[in-house]
């Protein structure tokens, strides 16, 4: 099977409505040629866009913000991106800000047929709010659920045709969960190998998880 | 010594050879300049890092070897890179031995609030929550006071990063360990005065009867 593609025929998977799992940690490991083709060829819209920080402003979400396609935002960290600044003081539900870790579970344990799971992190703070909280041995968790997306948008440093990925160094961060937790994958890899020619050893991303493929314009 | 330095060079004295220490933006950043002699440790990055080395020079723009605060940094021998799945693995299962960052307010029972001012802008709380709960030690560095009021109080009144989990409070004017009856100045200042100490602090401190200088030579 065949995932090569080209970003712009990828992301005609993006549907009005989708939640849209994007990786990378500010500009490490964004996947800035699919957010690109998201941009510039596609109309999809009313997104949800579950992303560590929603880029910065010298990246590419924030132009598809600014497009007034994402209605949702699902992050950590939102001091690089302006708009979903803006947007959490427009309207308090349109961001929910997670603390990093336990979204990072979430996504896991949407990808791994996890329902749920109970974290310490949050008791007593904003973020119990609304969730169930339950004693073990002692100490308070709250309980958080799994999460999935219609799309995730990943990147990797080398990528064989079969989609087996190498993400190098911190670029991992969230492109290798997400991977796993939704129903469509499209992954930009730098560099582009023929299938066998990526060392079994090195793969940070079984190619399983990855439905099209496409070569990043950040070439390695 | 300017005060970020010197609240630095304190909490250096800290950590132990062999310590895992993730370390926040800004005036923590600057612990690991400041370690002593014999003291090795090993920054963890929650971007998904063991191992981190100082910041690269600008211009080069590698940006798959960054820093939690996304800049291009050196990776020293013996690193590895994660997810972030793992790397919070690692912050909340308890396999960092302490984190060192900047609050907003802490308070008597050890609470911190370090993520947002109300009715200002909410850059999010990133990894902080995970970290102060996760972390064996959290020592908050930070100055004594913002603009001569105190950040050390009875109770926060900002909207908490987490609960009761601050052991150590390092500022420019002293050494503070949170206990179990409250804050006890461990350390003072040269040219502080207890009264000087208590009267920047907004909780009653605890005055020991073996109260040191806090020495950073």
């Amino acid at each position: 099977m065949n995932k090569l593609t080209t970003a712009e025929e990828a992301v005609k998977k993006v549907r009005d409505g989708d939640v849209l799992l994007v990786g990378g940690f500010l500009k490490g490991g964004s996947p800035e040629t699919i957010i690109k083709a998201l941009l510039e060829t596609s109309s999809a819209k009313n997104l949800t866009v579950v992303s560590n920080d929603t880029g910065t402003t010298e990246t590419n979400m924030i132009k598809v913000m600014q497009q007034g396609r994402v209605v949702k935002v699902l992050a950590t960290y939102i001091g690089g991106n302006p708009v979903t600044g803006q947007m959490l003081i427009d309207d308090p539900e349109s961001v929910i800000l997670y603390p990093q870790g336990t979204l990072a579970e979430k996504i896991r344990c949407g990808g791994a047929g996890i329902a749920g799971f109970y974290t310490p992190v949050g008791v007593g703070t904003v973020v119990e709010k609304g969730k169930e909280k339950r004693v073990f041995e002692g100490r308070e968790y709250l309980l958080e659920t799994g999460l999935r997306g219609n799309v995730a948008f990943i990147k990797a440093t080398i990528a064989d045709k079969a989609g087996n990925c190498y993400m190098r160094g911190t670029s991992k961060n969230f492109n290798a969960i997400m991977a796993r937790a939704a129903d469509y994958v499209i992954a930009e890899a730098r560099k582009i190998v023929e299938v066998g020619e990526l060392d079994p050893e090195l793969v940070t991303l079984p190619g399983i998880f990855v439905d099209a493929l496409v070569q990043s314009e950040d070439v390695l | 010594m300017d005060v970020k330095s010197l609240i630095a060079k304190r909490v250096a004295m800290e950590l132990k050879d062999g310590d895992v220490v993730n370390l926040g933006i800004g005036l923590p950043t600057l612990v690991s300049n400041f370690l002593p002699e014999g003291v090795n440790i090993t920054l963890q990055g929650e971007n998904g890092m063991l191992g981190l080395g100082p910041v690269k020079a600008p211009g080069d723009e590698d940006y798959e070897v960054t820093n939690a605060g996304g800049f291009p940094i050196e990776s020293l021998p013996g690193s590895c890179y994660f997810d972030s799945a793992t790397s919070f693995a690692i912050i909340r299962g308890g396999h960092v031995d302490v984190t060192v960052l900047g609050a907003l307010q802490v308070d008597a029972k050890g609470n911190i609030a370090s993520w947002m001012v109300p009715g200002k802008k909410v850059p999010g709380m990133g990894g902080a929550m995970d970290l102060v709960v996760g972390a064996k030690k959290v020592i908050v560095a930070m100055e004594h006071t913002v603009k001569g009021e105190p950040k050390i109080l009875e109770e926060c009144t900002y909207p908490l990063t987490a609960v009761g989990v601050v052991k150590q409070i390092i500022t420019e004017m002293g050494v503070m360990d949170i206990t179990g009856e409250g804050i006890v100045l461990r350390e003072i200042a040269a040219g502080c005065t207890v009264e000087s100490v208590q009267s920047a602090t907004g909780a009653k401190l605890i005055i020991p009867k073996n109260l040191k200088v806090m020495q950073v030579d």
